[in-house]
């Protein structure tokens, strides 16, 4: 029998020795080139990480070959980031140049610090999951293509975090992105009947639907949908393979803007819709790159330094926003879902 | 692998091109070794013809002793990709940080060029590593081996899943405890609730080491601890000048200081700080990290509730211990969980989250059960409207004793 509840290796088994050493003794960090931090400790000990773009779905070859490439620069120690990176952790200096040529060398791309895009947070897609509204990985290539140069150089007025889930399930902290990219239904549930008492509970399929739009039919022993009150979110199809919500012709994608989780000046804030819907165009979405890239070009244009996408917006206004983004407002935008109230505006105070 | 069975993915063809590294080159390179990989190939250039996915709404498998921890996976098409008609998911918890020796990542990809498809995630969004892809007849003794290797499964289904942290004092000097050592003790204390799932749903545990939330565990974890301080900001004068002389606009970085708690005295050269106003948001720490440092009495806030939008809304974890000193054996934190937990798997319909609950059942009572009091810091501000209840026993009460009881 093999042995379980080991839980995962520790930590500590994976530090470097200048880790180890200097734990919980760095003393300050500088950022010499994008995509290298260069960290001191109150031992005068420094460390370099160079940080590389990865595309998140890796084989094992690109995994030997990032520990090929450990092992010659790093002592044989790399970790990952919070977003996809691949961080080398390089304690001898006459390493970073010649790592940072041989990636060069690789093609892969250095970047994703400071005022820079980092890599994309992303969901499975059309690769693994069984309720996308669009694909994850396909999107995030082609995004990141686009904008390739924001990742590379720290040219921005502030970070920037993009995101993506491929359905509203939103894994991973998607609705707190300066750029939230996600997959959305826009038909309610096609019902199996036939299906329906193989595979489903009428109580938990009933009781999924948070605009209380199913109810039972018992000659059936299904469920019908009140379809004007269906907004797709497909929680039930989550529950029951019989209630299918995807619909290649009319799935897509929409984008919300201006959040963040960081606490810095402003506090954690939600992305809030831009762009209620973008057609599914495969293999390279066209509009969807396009849509960023407007986007991000705003923003830089007319932020100012330090500001994030969500700061800028809260600056000049919403209106100003969709003005100068040339974003159509529409009804979509406004919320009629279970917190709207807050988000109506109660005062005379407006820009124009 | 001839060259006549290789997949034809014209359109996945067009996402080789571009400067960032392809997914799709990825999946070529495990598709030339691997048939399952070569399937998954053929039928994601499907969905790109057709515009859907191909997998079957969900299914059940697992390992020996585990209710979950690996993610059961179906093809629609198995005759057309019999090679993905199984095509089943492991979640591996990966080590506080996502640190590793080259020495351990070279164990799994072993593991799993004998079991699987070649493919992994590094990381899924919940912190895993995700090997992608294998037969359920390949499951145990996959499993078997990684468990030889060191690795053990990560959580899915009702259950707590992976906990995960930031780099923390490892790589950080912001860091306001031990996040890498909180995250492994935890997730060592609570293996039970991890793999074999017993809950009304999900349960998520987040930590970051200060404000700037690398984890973002605000946005998405039931539980989230994120490091903080007591008293003042560590000024070097120094530094600052140092910073200044290289061409910083200190007056900007005073300037985005949200509760404007920083000066810049220009003649003097002095950077002072309001301890009183100062919200420790982390801003001028970010900009000056030579000049600024954390307090020394550092700790943790703790906020619960949480998640993405399924069902009600998304919510964002809010405050219910502002403060709380960070050191192992972490039994505070732990028994806070327990509390919590015991509450919460009581009074959860089906599917509903902790910060779902707390709204439907309201933080008073919630605070009640897990034995914290009310502070002002729980808040952005008090209720507006007088619809609030009293216990029966308060208001039984002889009337000076009230406020004390009321605060109590």
């Amino acid at each position: 029998m093999p042995r379980t509840d080991i839980g995962p290796p520790k930590y500590s088994e994976m530090l470097p020795p200048v880790i180890k050493k200097n734990y919980g003794r760095w003393k300050y960090h500088e950022i010499p080139r994008p995509g290298v931090l260069k960290h001191v400790s109150e031992s005068g000990d420094v460390l370099y990480s160079i940080r590389v773009g990865s595309p998140r779905l890796l084989s094992i070859d690109f995994l030997r070959e990032i520990c090929d490439l450990a092992d010659k620069y790093s002592g044989g120690y790399l970790r990952f980031t919070s977003r996809h990176n691949v961080e080398f952790l390089v304690s001898e200096e006459d390493n970073v140049e010649s790592l940072l040529a041989e990636l060069e060398q690789r093609g892969l791309p250095v970047g994703g610090t400071g005022n820079s895009i980092s890599n994309i947070v992303h969901t499975q897609g059309w690769v693994h999951c069984h309720t996308p509204a669009t694909d994850a990985s396909g999107i995030v290539k082609v995004v990141m293509d686009d904008l390739y140069e924001h990742f590379t150089h720290m040219d921005l007025p502030a970070k920037l975090r993009i995101a993506l889930a491929c359905c509203i399930n939103m894994c991973g902290a998607v609705h707190c992105s300066d750029i939230a990219i996600v997959g959305v239904h826009r038909k309610p549930p096609k019902i199996d009947h036939d299906l329906f008492p193989k595979v489903s509970e009428i109580p938990t399929v009933v009781a999924s639907c948070p605009t209380g739009a199913i109810k039972p039919v018992p000659k059936l022993k299904s469920v019908e949908v009140n379809e004007e009150r269906c907004m797709y979110c497909g929680n039930c199809y989550t529950m029951s393979a019989a209630m299918q919500i995807i619909d290649p012709k009319t799935d897509g994608v929409a984008i919300f803007v201006g959040g963040k989780v960081s606490n810095a000046r402003s506090g954690p804030m939600f992305s809030r819709l831009a762009i209620p819907y973008l057609p599914n165009n495969p293999p390279r979405w066209p509009e969807v790159a396009e849509a960023v890239r407007n986007l991000v070009q705003v923003w830089a244009k007319h932020a100012r330094k330090g500001e994030r996408m969500g700061e800028w917006i809260n600056r000049i206004g919403w209106e100003r926003f969709f003005k100068l983004t040339g974003i159509p407002f529409t009804e979509k935008h406004i919320d009629d879902f279970n917190y709207a109230m807050p988000t109506f505006r109660t005062t005379v105070n407006f820009k124009w | 692998m001839a060259d006549a069975e290789k997949p034809r993915t014209p359109l996945l063809d067009e996402l080789e091109k571009g400067p960032w590294p392809s997914f799709v080159t990825e999946m070529k390179k495990a598709a030339a070794k691997k048939g399952s990989a070569a399937d998954l190939l053929r039928q994601l250039e499907r969905s790109y013809e057709n515009k859907r996915g191909h997998w079957k709404h969900g299914g059940i498998v697992g390992v020996k002793g585990y209710g979950g921890g690996v993610i059961g996976r179906y093809s629609d098409s198995p005759e057309e990709f019999p090679n993905v008609a199984e095509f089943h998911t492991f979640r591996i918890n990966q080590p506080s940080g996502w640190f590793y020796t080259t020495e351990a990542l070279r164990k799994l990809c072993d593991v799993w060029e004998k079991y699987g498809s070649g493919l992994t995630n590094f990381h899924g969004a919940t912190g895993d590593i995700i090997l992608l892809g294998a037969p359920t007849a390949n499951l145990q003794p996959c499993f078997d081996e990684l468990s030889d290797a060191g690795f053990d499964l990560g959580g899915s289904g009702s259950a707590l899943r992976t906990p995960s942290a930031c780099c923390g004092p490892a790589r950080c000097e912001f860091a306001c405890f031990d996040t890498l050592d909180l995250c492994h003790e935890l997730t060592m204390a609570f293996q039970d609730q991890l793999h074999r799932p017993m809950w009304p749903y999900k349960f998520k545990i987040k930590i970051s080491g200060c404000g700037n939330d690398c984890v973002a565990a605000v946005g998405r974890a039931d539980f989230s601890v994120i490091g903080t301080w007591r008293d003042t900001i560590q000024i070097d004068q120094e530094a600052v000048q140092e910073y200044a002389g290289a061409g910083m606009d200190i007056r900007a970085v005073c300037e985005g200081c949200p509760t404007k708690a920083i000066t810049w005295d220009e003649q003097k050269r002095q950077l002072s700080v309001n301890a009183d106003e100062c919200v420790r948001c982390m801003h001028c720490i970010n900009q000056m990290p030579k000049a600024l440092r954390p307090g020394r009495e550092r700790g943790a806030a703790i906020l619960v509730g949480g998640k993405a939008p399924i069902v009600h809304s998304p919510l964002m974890s809010w405050v219910i211990v502002p403060f709380i000193k960070v050191e192992p054996p972490y039994t505070e934190i732990k028994e806070l969980l327990l509390k919590i937990w015991e509450w919460w798997d009581e009074n959860a319909k089906t599917r509903e989250r902790l910060g779902e609950l707390i709204i439907r059942k309201g933080m008073r009572n919630f605070l009640k059960a897990v034995g914290l009091k009310p502070v002002p810091q729980m808040v952005h501000h008090p209720r507006a409207n007088p619809f609030y209840f009293w216990d029966p026993e308060e208001v039984d009460l002889p009337k000076q004793a009230l406020p004390e009881e009321v605060t109590s």
